[in-house]
């Protein structure tokens, strides 16, 4: 009944960002393994449940209470004989999936993702592309994501393409992902890291490969110069207010470190680490006061003029 | 109704154990623990570290704590002795003994004392240094706990309570004071020695 | 063995005499003096069910505030405090006490001996816990109680990420309440393998015995990794040392190591002795004798050595090398097998016997069919690959909610319906243990089962809310409303025992018609245990020897203590470790406030750290050590 209910839920989670709908090799093989597991878990607990249903059932006094097999054989067989077979299973299992979810490729795509609390800062070394809380991959080719941490202890889980890994300070764990097809998949931290972990999501977002060829272009290009009006006023507004004391922009005077990276800001599809959709209305929120939309962000309140702030926003979203 | 049986008592020839005693067996095993657990910990460091000890500072010096631990093994021979000797019911061989192994276990504290005066770093100066003085603090704080058991023991001792039957808290600081002697052997061979093998 | 005298006629007089002997001080006095191993081992009980009650309102805020997306019922700081203390008080003032009560008070019974090996330690420990856990719960009262996680991995919990009073309380409180735990396992120990009633052999033990035996073995080797683990965490911010600081050359996944060192034993230190429960009271409403009893204690003791070999399953995604993973995740297959010979020794004997529907029976079987969930999903997370999926995500919440909550809350209240008519003198209703054994059921799997299907489903541990859209939301509706119901559920149990302290049915020595030694004695238990100490021939000495023979004092040294003359002596016998043959006389200590003082001394020492000032820990540290001395200077007596 509980697996029939699983196999339900499991098909009717079709907006999750489920570890049973795989988008990857490596999800997929998990999810080999889980259905393997589920099938052998289905089958025992039922065997067993039986069995307790059978033993505890009532029976008349002169009733038949001998146990098939005698005692000392019906333990050794259900107690050890069966379950060593079945654990043997699955030690093989294991043992041949964790060499094949390990196992280096050729030729991969390599970025670095280093957790900050609470958001994702995304650098594609090679490329010398650097933004944050969204990482763009080309459809097929293998990535490989490796993991740092500025401050506390974060783990990089997108359960649609692979298992999670830890991001542990002093250390650089490699996570190895391939997208099957397009499309945007929802990943978040996976460990405990204070206030915020609740908000603390991120997007791979697969692209055909020729679609990825222009993304890396773009950003490798010159950046665009703000189209004059309000949006050239924002980059003054940005350059001399606080936000070009954690905020980097390409191109600019802009560099802070502590907060992400804003070169493309424009084209994100989401403000705070995907805690609200990236729209004009929520950045004026966002940039008024921060701390309504997630408590506890690093970022203060900034207070402007209304026409500042519209410029501001303009400046922005003209960033991508 | 219920019946009365007599029951023959355990005729062995093995002297038994009070309870005092097992229950300082057990609580060596947990303080052992301890022990194993701050020196793997050492290890665990050590393994991830590039260099050992960090940041460039000197091995710790063998030659002074050769001699001194000779001087705290050594200061377990005379609680043999004393036991040994109060179970015959000799009080001199005791209070001696019990005497001769407090001089002894001081002298180490002395140089304990000695050393963390002379090194050239701090508690907080890096993982290594952290490792160094809890490891040997936590040893330095079992032998200051072991004298001051001592005391009370001998204390007891020169008051004359002990005889060749009743004499239980002797055996059972004994087990304690040997216990932190053993220890030590662990500790000595893994922060002294083992940086001075090639 | 020969029958050699009937028993003594003055009835009355013995009765008036032990009584004066054994009667602790009236009021206050013997409330903080007693050493008595019945009186503290209900107060375990009782004080560890204020905290299961706390930690469960916790719970259901934890629950209204997932119930829907983006819900504000409580902010992300008072979320994180709430999973934090709710975790803690769950593990350490909760079930290790709980069930360290269960010991305490039945130990000495089934074993057929008056008190412990150390009844002042016991008293000790006692009041270590109780002053632990309000030292824990101080941090409320100030306003920062811990949000670290029960686990408080660093560097979130160092002193620059956490630089609040918030990490003292709990760092400061994990190693206070270790030292009730650490010296509660020391008279276990002891008690066991030096207080039988003579003829107890070491293969006619009760089961519960085996599994307190093993849980007690486990707490000495495993509690000092998180004793120690804490220590340097403590170390690290009130002193600034560098043991976990990368910065400085140290390591945080160092404390991971020694956390669940002691962490993953520390599963098994719960559920071994909620196993003992589970497997007293089925032979007893199976009315029949354990099936395969060498299978379960061999199982209990290979759970015991097995149990040290798998701390590295939950740290699968840390990035450790493969190869030496996988080792730890074949070690936690192998767990499996034990396991699975107990269920099999219990299905045997529910087979060969005749099961009575009581309530402790009920909870019985709904622990076999909640655990061997447990155990199936235990099997899946050791499989590493499938592990860095599930952790950390709702899979594991309620997986290890199947084990702790469902194969350790069941027993033990099953258990409170077994026993609590030995300790209270009166029987719980059976109605309402009924009504509330079902809806704790049918609530315990609405509220844990569909957490399996959100950890798959992507959602992850430990956060305070979730988006709308992620398919999350009509199970956390369901596992709400479950968690709702399984709390009316445990609600109605404490109904049934104010039911039975006013009203209850008097239960009799032996309303069960059960096997073990605590059931020869009067409910509720006198404060003598056994006035005779009887002797034991049998596994199952009141099923298979009627009338139950007691030991007579012989007059030799060894066996004085053992008829009523050693009762009247306040004396209880010592036996020989391994066949139980009478060996020497123990002496009870009288009530003595020397405990608690001491456990007072410790409380003034941790507060002192906590606030730093030196003063209060030296104070402290005096207070703790002339109470030390003291009770050195006092134990002369049964010492020197």
């Amino acid at each position: 009944m509980a697996v029939v209910a699983a196999v339900v839920l499991a098909a009717c989670g079709g907006s999750s960002p489920s570890a049973l709908d795989p988008k990857g090799p490596a999800a997929a093989r998990i999810a080999d393994v889980w259905w393997l597991m589920l099938a052998l878990a289905a089958a025992v607990y039922v065997a067993v449940a039986v069995l307790i249903l059978m033993a505890s059932r009532r029976r008349a006094e002169g009733q038949d209470r001998r146990l098939p097999l005698g005692e000392h054989t019906f333990i050794w067989v259900g107690g050890i004989a069966v379950p060593t077979i079945i654990l043997v299973v699955l030690a093989v299992v294991t043992v041949s999936s964790t060499a094949e979810l390990t196992r280096a490729e050729d030729n991969p795509l390599r970025i670095e993702v280093e957790g900050f609390k609470w958001w994702w800062e995304v650098r594609y070394p090679e490329a010398d592309i650097v933004t944050a809380n969204e990482v763009h991959v080309p459809v097929g080719r293998p990535v490989e994501v490796e993991l740092t941490t500025a401050d506390v202890i974060h783990s990089f889980w997108v359960p649609e393409l692979a298992g999670k890994a830890d991001m542990v300070p002093g250390q650089r764990n490699v996570l190895r992902v391939t997208a099957n097809e397009p499309g945007e998949y929802r990943g978040q931290c996976a460990e405990y890291c204070g206030l915020q972990h609740a908000r603390m999501a991120f997007l791979i977002i697969a692209d055909p490969p020729q679609v990825f060829d222009d993304w890396v272009e773009r950003h490798q290009a010159p950046p665009p110069e703000p189209p004059p009006g309000p949006a050239a006023d924002g980059e003054r507004i940005f350059e001399s207010s606080s936000c070009a004391g954690c905020h980097a922009v390409r191109g600019t005077s802009a560099v802070g470190e502590s907060g992400p990276d804003l070169s493309d800001f424009g084209s994100r599809r989401t403000l705070g680490a995907v805690t609200v959709e990236n729209n004009r209305d929520n950045l004026g929120v966002w940039i008024a006061d921060a701390q309504a939309f997630k408590p506890g962000n690093l970022m203060p309140p900034i207070s402007l003029e209304p026409d500042e702030l519209e410029a501001l926003i303009d400046y922005l979203e003209s960033r991508r | 109704m219920t019946t009365a049986v007599a029951v023959a008592p355990a005729h062995s020839r093995r002297r038994t154990y009070p309870l005092g005693w097992w229950g300082m067996v057990v609580l060596i095993m947990t303080e052992a623990m301890i022990f194993a657990g701050l020196l793997g910990s050492y290890f665990f460091v050590r393994a991830i570290s590039p260099t050992w000890p960090l940041d460039h500072i000197e091995p710790p010096e063998l030659a002074r704590i050769s001699l001194f631990t000779v001087v705290l093994l050594g200061s377990s021979v005379p609680i043999f002795w004393a036991e040994s000797g109060i179970r015959k019911g000799n009080q001199r061989r005791l209070r001696i003994g019990l005497l001769l192994s407090f001089l002894l276990g001081a002298s180490f504290m002395v140089n304990l004392a000695f050393e963390y005066e002379e090194l050239h770093f701090g508690v907080r100066d890096n993982a290594y240094a952290s490792l160094y003085y809890a490891i040997t603090g936590l040893h330095g704080l079992h032998v200051f706990v072991g004298l001051l058991m001592n005391l009370i023991v001998q204390i007891k001792a020169w008051q004359g309570k002990f005889s060749a039957s009743r004499h239980l808290t002797v055996e059972i600081f004994g087990l304690y004071w040997h216990f932190v002697d053993v220890v030590w052997i662990f500790v000595f061979s893994s922060l002294y020695v083992s940086l001075h093998i090639p | 063995m020969a029958i050699v005298e009937e028993r003594p006629v003055e009835e009355e007089e013995v009765e008036h005499e032990l009584h004066e002997v054994w009667e602790d001080a009236p009021g206050i006095p013997g409330f903080f003096a007693t050493v008595d191993h019945k009186r503290i081992g209900m107060r375990y009980i009782y004080t560890a069910f204020i905290f299961f009650f706390i930690a469960g309102l916790q719970a259901l805020f934890i629950r209204a505030q997932l119930t829907v997306p983006d819900a504000e019922v409580v902010g992300p700081e008072a979320y994180n405090q709430l999973f934090t203390m709710h975790g803690t008080t769950m593990i350490f003032l909760f079930n290790t006490p709980v069930l360290a009560g269960f010991g305490n008070y039945l130990l000495p019974l089934q074993l057929g001996t008056r008190d412990m090996a150390f009844p002042r330690l016991n008293a000790f420990s006692y009041w270590v816990f109780v002053l632990a856990g309000i030292f824990m719960y101080t941090s409320y009262l100030v306003g920062a109680p811990p949000d670290g996680g029960w686990f408080a991995y660093l560097p979130l919990t160092d002193k620059v990420n956490s630089p609040g009073l918030n990490l003292d309380f709990w760092g400061l409180g994990v190693i206070f309440v270790g030292i009730s735990t650490t010296v509660g396992a020391i008279n276990f120990i002891v008690t066991t393998f030096k207080l039988r009633a003579p003829g107890m052999s070491i293969n006619r033990l009760p089961i519960f015995v085996w599994s307190i035996l093993a849980m007690a073995f486990m707490v000495i080797f495993a509690v000092p990794a998180v004793t120690l683990a804490a220590a340097l965490l403590e170390s690290d911010r009130l002193f600034g040392t560098a043991f976990f600081d990368t910065a400085r050359g140290g390591s945080s996944l160092l404390y991971q190591h020694l956390f669940w060192f002691w962490g993953h034993p520390e599963v098994y230190i719960l559920f071994v002795p909620a196993v003992g429960m589970i497997s007293m009271m089925i032979p007893v409403f199976s009315r029949r004798a354990l099936s395969g009893y060498v299978w379960a204690a061999g199982s209990l003791v290979a759970i015991a050595f097995i149990s040290f070999g798998v701390w590295v399953h939950h740290m699968f995604a840390t990035g450790l090398p493969a190869l030496a993973m996988s080792f730890f995740s074949a070690a936690s297959l192998v767990i499996a097998i034990p396991s699975g010979v107990l269920f099999f020794v219990w299905i045997a004997t529910m087979w060969q016997g005749r099961v009575r529907w009581t309530t402790p029976m009920l909870f019985s079987f709904g622990f076999l069919l909640i655990f061997l969930l447990g155990g199936l999903t235990g099997v899946m997370v050791s499989i590493m690959p499938f592990d860095w999926q599930a952790h950390d995500s709702y899979f594991v919440v309620a997986h290890f909610h199947y084990v702790l909550n469902g194969a350790v809350v069941f027993p033990i209240f099953g258990a409170l319906y077994f026993w609590l008519p030995k300790m209270t003198g009166r029987m719980l209703s059976e109605r309402m243990g009924k009504l509330s054994f079902w809806m704790m059921f049918v609530g315990f799997n609405l509220a844990f089962f569909p957490m399996h299907v959100l950890g798959l489903f992507g959602m992850p541990r430990r956060v305070y809310t979730y988006a709308r859209g992620l398919g999350w939301e009509t199970l956390n509706v369901v596992v709400t409303v479950g968690s709702f119901l399984f709390a009316l559920g445990t609600l109605l149990t404490l109904v049934a025992w104010v039911q039975s302290r006013t009203r209850g049915a008097p239960a009799g020595d032996n309303p069960w018609d059960a096997d073990s030694l605590e059931w020869a004695v009067a409910s509720p238990t006198p404060h003598y245990n056994f006035r005779a100490i009887p002797v034991v021939n049998s596994r199952h000495p009141l099923w298979d020897q009627e009338p139950l023979p007691e030991a007579s004092s012989g007059d030799e040294e060894a066996t004085r203590s053992l008829g009523t003359p050693g009762a009247l002596d306040r004396a209880t016998p010592i036996t020989t470790g391994l066949d139980a043959a009478a060996e020497e006389t123990m002496a009870i200590p009288r009530e003595t406030y020397l405990p608690f003082l001491l456990a007072l001394g410790l409380a003034v020492f941790f507060t002192g750290l906590l606030v730093e000032a030196l003063v209060v820990g030296v104070a402290g540290v005096a207070v703790a050590t002339l109470g030390l001395l003291w009770w050195a200077w006092r134990t002369e007596a049964d010492l020197v």
